[in-house]
């Protein structure tokens, strides 16, 4: 069961160690990176790399750490006592598995994907160390334990909102995918856009990385909005020259909305191309 | 095993335990990696480094301990062909040079002795003064296999001479900041003061179970949610002496408005009058008048100052002191008006704290809000919080 990345993931070597030494070990992976830079997917690839149905934890700022291991519904508890139900005198009836414990007692070891853990209260990851530490927890009203029978593949994503506590970090092992370099990313495209004209690429390339080094972006445009962009200018088969020309007065590149995401990042853009204008 | 590695790593600032030394390896007793240096590179930086801003650190240190030591480890001892050789020196000398190098001895002596160079440099990786490899003057390349040198025969077993740990391209993420926003926030959070307001969203659980008993049918009682209850006022000193802060406090004012839902900012410049504002490029158009402030939100206002006091003693004390503006009355009547309608009152001075006795309107800002000037450390942050906390109102 080796990582090697997939025929739609690209994966460097650094990935590959770090996704092997979590998946062999069973400890968690903590994955970070610029926004778009495939964290997210790289949970889905493992899945399909191990062959492994893909358990998805959702995180949102009002998660709650005990919402990944059950909830207890007391209010349909009350409304059956009410009603004479039988269900009532049961009361695991009433318990509702949340995704920690799917993937603890899923019949096929799952992969469970964290996802965007930062998001939720920053005591949520302390709230999680045991559970993610002994796979194991309680369930307070029906007396019983789960118990994974085997430690699942977790891999944790973070966007760095805030940040982890160190107790947390100690139990995972980490991985920050840097951005792709040009040949990453010419690879990464390959996959991506099998047989696409090489020099539209390496065009579009020299336009986002020029994009890319412009300082004061609020947000540089990742790996995902090149694919995006990609596929827009094919779409639209927009002219290689319009790509080429170097004219300042127009620095704004072509079907900039894929790449440029933020209203403030757009101005800049268009002060810079004013400001060209002026000196001509 | 690599105790030295952990004890680097640990003088380098990076957080190692015996825990993750342990999980290293554990990695390697279960063959996680194949046996090359380059893939326990990754096994271990993976397994010591948590913090992007700290990869870069973690390859320095890594460069350090596994120098000379990873080099030759399982690989084909070098042999270098002699048409490459030729090759590298053609391609580096110029005609001239090659003439001069002629008249050291045949062509085949001179490659006889750039081989064994050659080996030897493979062998100790790194500069010296031997004339393959180092700074500048030496006709073949200029920093021989270091990092930022010519690769000498990049397709051929010398592709490792720059290794990965060695190109550093973390580099940029290093930031040996002192306060992260988490830090801020688990500061802050002294100031919390748990109440319930405001519309009932939540199920009150023993309420309604209560309520039920006592009815005899389902009554279902809802109350509002927990929040934090406590009310801030920030004014923040923006501009000239204060710019040099601008990411700390731009961390700080993050932190805050994550932290604090009733939370009001102000912007002012050195010192507080008659005015204030709330964005600063339309600071002159839309001012807030400060007795605005101080009649409309309540004594139960917590107030934290974030500015470095640093300006000139007539702006504080004198009418008219002002650089930007004519004032009627003094920064001093201002800031006791403040003091005085809102008792829990900090300032928070970015400064570092040895340099306050310097300036002389540090020490009387100091004095105006009763003494209560922290700096912006997060022994300072919480102490500023448990200050406030002990201030009621």
């Amino acid at each position: 069961m080796r990582f090697e990345g997939t025929s739609n993931y690209v994966a460097t070597d650094d990935l590959k160690v770090a996704v092997n030494a979590a998946v062999l070990l069973r400890r968690p992976l903590l994955v970070k990176g610029e926004p778009g830079t495939g964290k997210t997917v790289l949970a889905h690839e493992i899945a399909k790399a191990v062959g492994a149905p893909l358990i998805e934890w959702h995180v949102k700022s009002t998660t709650k750490a005990q919402q990944g291991l059950y909830e207890y519904d007391a209010v349909a508890r009350l409304r059956d006592g009410q009603l004479g139900d039988e269900r009532v005198h049961d009361i695991s009836n009433y318990i509702k598995k949340g995704k920690l414990w799917e993937a603890f007692t899923a019949p096929q070891l799952p992969v469970l994907l964290i996802d965007e853990i930062d998001k939720a209260d920053i005591e949520f990851p302390n709230d999680l160390l045991q559970e993610l530490d002994r796979m194991s927890f309680d369930v307070y009203e029906t007396r019983e334990r789960v118990e994974a029978k085997e430690r699942p593949i977790v891999v944790i994503t973070s966007n760095n909102e805030k940040e982890l506590p160190d107790a947390f970090l100690r139990r995972c092992f980490f991985h920050y995918i840097k951005f792709p370099d040009r040949d990453t990313m010419q690879a990464i495209i390959d996959v991506h856009f099998p047989g696409i004209q090489k020099t539209l690429v390496s065009k579009a390339m020299d336009v986002f990385y020029e994009v890319r080094e412009v300082p004061g972006l609020k947000k540089k445009p990742s790996t995902s909005e090149l694919l995006d962009w990609l596929k827009l200018l094919l779409n639209e088969d927009m002219p290689l020259d319009v790509l080429q020309q170097k004219d300042p007065t127009k620095a704004i590149p072509p079907l900039h909305g894929a790449l440029l995401k933020n209203e403030q990042d757009v101005m800049l853009f268009e002060r810079l191309a004013f400001m060209a204008r002026r000196q001509n | 095993m690599f105790f030295n590695f952990v004890d680097e790593l640990r003088a380098a600032g990076i957080k190692a335990s015996f825990k993750e030394h342990l999980v290293l390896l554990e990695a390697l007793d279960k063959d996680v990696i194949e046996q090359t240096p380059e893939q326990f590179y990754y096994l271990s930086r993976s397994v010591f480094v948590k913090d992007e801003g700290l990869l870069d650190r973690f390859d320095q240190v890594f460069n350090k301990v596994f120098k000379g030591l990873l080099t030759n480890y399982g690989q084909n001892p070098v042999d270098i062909p002699e048409d490459w050789l030729k090759a590298v020196a053609e391609k580096f000398l110029t005609p001239e040079e090659m003439e001069a190098i002629k008249s050291l001895g045949s062509w085949e002596e001179i490659m006889e002795t750039l081989k064994k160079r050659l080996e030897e440099q493979q062998k100790r990786h790194e500069g010296g003064n031997k004339w393959v490899g180092t700074g500048g003057t030496s006709p073949y390349g200029n920093d021989g296999y270091n990092p930022e040198g010519v690769r000498i025969g990049g397709e051929s077993k010398h592709k490792r001479a720059l290794k990965v740990w060695e190109k550093r391209e973390f580099q940029n993420l290093d930031n040996t900041r002192e306060l992260g926003t988490r830090n801020i926030k688990i500061a802050l959070r002294r100031l919390r003061r748990f109440a319930r307001e405001g519309s009932p969203d939540e199920l009150d659980l023993e309420g309604t179970i209560e309520g039920t008993a006592r009815q005899g049918w389902l009554d279902i009682r809802m109350r509002p949610e927990r929040h934090n209850a406590v009310k801030l006022l920030l004014f923040l000193d923006v501009g000239g002496s204060m710019d040099p802060f601008i990411k700390l406090v731009e961390e700080l004012f993050s932190a805050a408005t994550s932290e604090f839902k009733n939370l009001e900012f102000f912007y002012f410049h050195n010192c507080l009058y008659e005015g204030v504002w709330k964005d600063n490029r339309r600071r002159w158009a839309e001012r807030t008048n400060t007795w605005d402030i101080l009649h409309k939100y309540g004594h139960d206002y917590k107030v934290v100052f974030v500015g470095d006091a640093a300006m000139s003693p007539y702006e504080i004390t004198h009418p008219g002191g002002s650089v930007e503006h004519f004032n009627e009355e003094a920064g001093t009547t201002w800031l006791t008006r403040v003091a005085h309608v809102y008792p829990a009152t900090v300032w928070i001075n970015p400064v570092p704290e040895k340099q306050w006795s310097y300036s002389q309107s540090t020490k009387m800002i100091k004095e105006l809000v009763g003494g209560s000037m922290f700096p912006l450390t997060l022994q300072g942050l919480d102490d500023a919080m448990r200050e406030l906390t002990r201030k009621k109102h």
